[in-house]
C-alpha cells in the first residue's frame, strides 16, 4: 500500500501501548535473518538513490560542455542546431510540445479513471468487478507501440473531423487556431496520452477505492448519506494521497512517454512561425532525442540532446516532488 | 424527539440464509433497551434492521414489519436515507472520518443535510459535543483531526456526530467493547443522559452493562448451531435479571452457558 497513498500499513498500525510503530533498528533482534534481510534492504535503499544520483551527474556532465558551446538561449530560443562550428538550441518547442500534450493527457485521464474507478468499486455489481478490475489491469499492461498503431491507423480518421468541428467553431480561440495540419497534433497526442494513461490512473485509484475502511463508508451511510456523499465524504477523501500518486506515475508516463509520440507526432519543419495553437505539430522531449538517435556523432551535438534528457528529469522530478508536497500537507488527516 | 418502535415478526435473510426469525417488540420512547445475548444470535442483524444499515451488506432484505411511531420503515415510499437520518447509529470500533477536524466530523451529517450557515452550524456542533460530554476535552482543538483524539473520545465524536442531526432514536452497537473501563464509564453516563432526549438502543456483550444502563433488556439466542437468532424474552431489566421466564435466559445471566 504503501507506494500507492503514500501511507504504509506499518504507520496506521499502532505499536503497543500507543508507541509509534517500531520501525529502523528499534523493530530488529538483532538476530542473523533480521540482519541479513536488513542489510539486504539497506543496500537495496541505498543502491537506488546512488543510481538515481549517477544519472542525475552522468546529464549534468555530458550537458554542461555543451551548453557552454551553445550560442543560443538554451531555455528560450525554438533552433534546434546543435551541429556545426556555431552549434545554437533551445528547448521551448519541446517544452511547450511535452507539457501541454501532457496536460491534456490529464486533464482527461484523471477525472474518467477516478470515475470508472468509483463505477468498479461502488457501482458495478459483484459479478462484474472482477471481471472490470481484471480488463483494466490488462489494459495497462499492453505496449504503446499497439497504442501507437491504433492511434494512427484507427483513431486518426475519427478525430480528424472532430478537429475541423473544433476549428470551425473555436478557432477564434488561439489555443484552437487552425494550423493546416491534421493528424499528429498536441491536441490529438494528447488524447492518445490520455487514454494510454487511463488504465494505469484507474487501475491504482480502483486499488485504493477498494480500500476505504468499511467503518468509514458505513458511518457515512448512517447519517443517511446518499451513496453519492458517502463516496464524497468517506471514499474520495481517503482515496485521495493514492488518486495523486496514481495521477503522477501517469503523467510521468505521458511525459516521457517516447513510441507512440514519435510515431504519430507531426514534426514541424525548421522556421515554421510560433503559435500558440493545440492543433500544431511538434516534437516532445521523448520524440526529438528518440528521432535523432543516428546523429549523436560529437560529444556537443550528443550533449546537446543530454540536455533536453535532463529537463524533462527535472520536470519529472519537479512534478513528483509538489505531489509528495501536495500528500504530506494533508498527512495529519489521513492516519 | 423521541419515538416508540413496533417491530412485528421480523425476519432478516442475508441472501438465502436466515439470520433472525420472528421477532416482536416495542422499544419505548426516551428510555434505553438493551440486546443482550451470545455472539452470533443475531443482535446486531436485528438491530441494523432498525435503521435499515442490513441492506449495505449484499444480499440482506428482510420480511415483516416495522413501525416508527406511524410510519412503516419498509414502507415502499420510505426512502432508507431518510429512515437513516431519523434512526442515527453509533459502531462498534470507533469510526469518526480520518481526513475531517472534530468539527467537521460532528458537522458532517449537518451538511448532508444541506446546513451551510455558519452560525447554525458552530451552535449545534457545540451542544452536540456539550451533550456527549466531550466539549470541554476538545473546544480549543476543534480544526485537529478526530483521528487525533483517544479510543473513547473518538466514540464520544461519534456519538456527537450522531446527535448532532436530530434523530429521534440512537443505535449503539457494542459502543464500549474496543474502550478501557474508564472511557466505557464516560459512555455508560452519557446514555444515562441521552435517554432524556432519545430513545436508545444499545447491544452489548456485557451483562453487567446491560443491567448498569438499561431499563429494559432483550434476551436474544440461537435455538441450536446453524439455525436463525430470535428473541427469547424481553421485559423490564430487572425482572430479567432478577427474575427470568425463560430458562435459557437464566442459564446466559448467570453465566451457566454462553
Amino acid at each position: 500500500m504503501s507506494t500507492v497513498t503514500g501511507v504504509s500499513a506499518a504507520d496506521q498500525v499502532p505499536g503497543p501501548d500507543g508507541q509509534k510503530p517500531l520501525q529502523g533498528d528499534r523493530a530488529s533482534t538483532g538476530r542473523f535473518g533480521d540482519r541479513l534481510f536488513g542489510g539486504a534492504a539497506t543496500v537495496s535503499g541505498v543502491l537506488v538513490i546512488a543510481l538515481v544520483t549517477l544519472i542525475a551527474v552522468f546529464l549534468i556532465v555530458q550537458a554542461v560542455p555543451a551548453l557552454m558551446d551553445n550560442s543560443a538561449n538554451f531555455f528560450t530560443s525554438r533552433v534546434w542546431a546543435p551541429g556545426g562550428d556555431q552549434p545554437a538550441f533551445g528547448i521551448l518547442e519541446f517544452l511547450w510540445t511535452t507539457v501541454t500534450a501532457s496536460t491534456i493527457a490529464m486533464v482527461i485521464a484523471v477525472p474518467v479513471g477516478v470515475a470508472v474507478a468509483l463505477f468498479i468499486t461502488q457501482y458495478a455489481p459483484t459479478w462484474m468487478r472482477r471481471a472490470a478490475a481484471g480488463l483494466v489491469d490488462l489494459l495497462a499492461a499492453v505496449p504503446s507501440i499497439v497504442y501507437g498503431l491504433w492511434g494512427l491507423i484507427a483513431f486518426a480518421p475519427v478525430f480528424k473531423p472532430v478537429q475541423g468541428w473544433i476549428e470551425d467553431k473555436l478557432g477564434w480561440f488561439p489555443l484552437f487556431a487552425p494550423t493546416g495540419i491534421s493528424g499528429g497534433t498536441i491536441f490529438f497526442i494528447g488524447i492518445v496520452l490520455a487514454i494510454m494513461v487511463l488504465p494505469i490512473v484507474t487501475a491504482l485509484s480502483r486499488e485504493v477505492f477498494d480500500q476505504t475502511p468499511t467503518a468509514h463508508k458505513e458511518g457515512a451511510l448512517a447519517l443517511g448519506a446518499t451513496q453519492w456523499e458517502m463516496i464524497r465524504t468517506a471514499v474520495l477523501p481517503f482515496g485521495r494521497p493514492g488518486v495523486i500518486s496514481a495521477s503522477m506515475l501517469a503523467l510521468g508516463r505521458a511525459l516521457g512517454e517516447t513510441i507512440a509520440v514519435t510515431f504519430l507526432v507531426s514534426a514541424l519543419s525548421d522556421g515554421s512561425p510560433w503559435t500558440w495553437s493545440l492543433f500544431n505539430g511538434g516534437e516532445t522531449f521523448a520524440s526529438k532525442i528518440a528521432n535523432n538517435a543516428a546523429e549523436f556523432s560529437n560529444p556537443t551535438k550528443t550533449g546537446a540532446y543530454i540536455a533536453a534528457g535532463l529537463v524533462l528529469f527535472v520536470l519529472t522530478f519537479v512534478v513528483n516532488s509538489i505531489a509528495r508536497v501536495v500528500i504530506e500537507r494533508r498527512k495529519a488527516f489521513t492516519e | 424527539m423521541a419515538k416508540r418502535i413496533d417491530v412485528s415478526d421480523l425476519n432478516v435473510y442475508y441472501g438465502s440464509f436466515k439470520a433472525v426469525e420472528g421477532v416482536s417488540m416495542t422499544v419505548e420512547p426516551r428510555s434505553v433497551t438493551a440486546f443482550i445475548g451470545p455472539s452470533g444470535c443475531g443482535k446486531s442483524t436485528f438491530l441494523r434492521t432498525l435503521n435499515r444499515m442490513h441492506e449495505v451488506i449484499p444480499g440482506g432484505r428482510v420480511e415483516g414489519k416495522v413501525m416508527l411511531d406511524d410510519q412503516d420503515l419498509y414502507a415502499s415510499s420510505m426512502d432508507p436515507v431518510t429512515v437513516r437520518r431519523t434512526v442515527g447509529m453509533v459502531f462498534q470500533r470507533p469510526n469518526p472520518f480520518p481526513t475531517m477536524s472534530i468539527y467537521d466530523n460532528v458537522a458532517a451529517g449537518l451538511r448532508l443535510n444541506g446546513v451551510k450557515n455558519k452560525k447554525t452550524l458552530d451552535g449545534i456542533v457545540e451542544s452536540s459535543l456539550k451533550g456527549a460530554n466531550l466539549w470541554n476535552e476538545v473546544k480549543d482543538r476543534l480544526s485537529k483531526p478526530g483521528a487525533g483524539l483517544s479510543g473513547g473520545q473518538q466514540q464520544r465524536l461519534c456519538i456527537a456526530r450522531a446527535i448532532a442531526v436530530q434523530p429521534q432514536v440512537l443505535l449503539m452497537d457494542e459502543p464500549c467493547s474496543a474502550l478501557d473501563p474508564i472511557s466505557t464509564l464516560a459512555i455508560e453516563d452519557l446514555v444515562n443522559e441521552l435517554k432524556n432526549e432519545f430513545t436508545i438502543v444499545i447491544v452489548t456483550h456485557n451483562m453487567q452493562q446491560a443491567a448498569r444502563v438499561s431499563d429494559r433488556t432483550a434476551f436474544f439466542n440461537l435455538k441450536a448451531t446453524g439455525e436463525p437468532g430470535r428473541l427469547v424474552e424481553i421485559g423490564d431489566t430487572t425482572r430479567i435479571f432478577n427474575n427470568p421466564t425463560e430458562q435459557a435466559t437464566e442459564d446466559y445471566i448467570s453465566g451457566r452457558f454462553g
